[in-house]
């Protein structure tokens, strides 16, 4: 019996976290890392962010918007050190430090999101 | 007797250089657009180091706000905005390829996806920056 490959569900996470990163992140990132800090535009306050950080709704968008693109930067990155750097011997290493490296964020995430 | 094959090579492996992909423009696009994911890593972590520093309370987030606004920060961000937004342009631009789509045996117009996936992206960036600025 052939073992089965994981493979697609490894480029399912992929796939999504693809989305999740393009349709999300460059607002995010344009808000919250220049334009608020920048005073480009008047971003919320320190009362108003932790009220919406709180909200059950808000916890899910930022799992989500944590875990899967961490999933993306894994099979991403993994085939570029494949492919660019050419170091395919590496694979086994490779490999837990980019899943290892998704999961334990994932976990991260889900620990600071629970606590709050 | 000598064996011809012997002195022809088992499999052909070519040694390909490390920069191969500096070698064309369409390569190292390609190569841009693969290393766009660290920068996807990247505005996790930030995020995350940004909820923990709401959650340490608002002297620790006042702290955070005066982090990004150092000139390491600010460049990273900016170059990081820049291939975030290189990730979010190619991964539209490929969904067609990746979903074909025929509606009465004819495929679809490559426009006919990607369109709508860039309209989602624009709609959604405004709801998140109107339910952060909102009043």
């Amino acid at each position: 019996m052939s073992k089965r490959s994981n493979e697609p569900f490894l480029w399912l996470l992929f796939s999504a976290g693809g989305v999740v990163s393009a349709l999300l992140m460059p607002i995010h990132l344009l808000l919250f890392a220049l334009a608020f800090p920048l005073g480009w535009l008047d971003g919320p306050g320190y009362e108003k962010l932790l009220v919406l950080l709180r909200h059950p709704m808000t916890r899910v968008y930022l799992l989500v918007l944590c875990s899967l693109p961490l999933f993306h930067w894994a099979h991403r990155f993994r085939f570029t050190l494949y492919d660019g750097l050419q170091i395919k011997h590496l694979s086994e290493f490779i490999n837990v430090f980019c899943y290892g490296g998704a999961t334990v964020g994932t976990v991260v995430a889900a620990c600071l999101l629970w606590s709050i | 007797m000598i064996n011809p094959t012997e002195y022809l090579p088992k499999s052909y492996h070519p040694r390909v250089s490390t920069y191969w992909w500096l070698t064309r423009w369409v390569y190292l696009k390609f190569i841009l657009r693969e290393a766009s994911s660290v920068f996807v890593a990247w505005t996790v972590i930030l995020t995350l180091l940004q909820i923990r520093a709401l959650a340490a309370g608002p002297a620790r987030y006042a702290e955070f706000q005066d982090w990004l606004r150092s000139p390491l920060l600010l460049v990273l961000n900016a170059v990081s905005l820049f291939f975030v937004v290189f990730h979010a342009v190619t991964w539209f631009n490929l969904a067609p390829k990746a979903m074909v789509v025929r509606v009465g045996g004819r495929r679809l117009p490559n426009l006919a996806i990607s369109a709508p996936n860039f309209a989602a992206w624009a709609v959604l960036s405004a709801a998140i920056a109107w339910i952060l600025m909102r009043g």
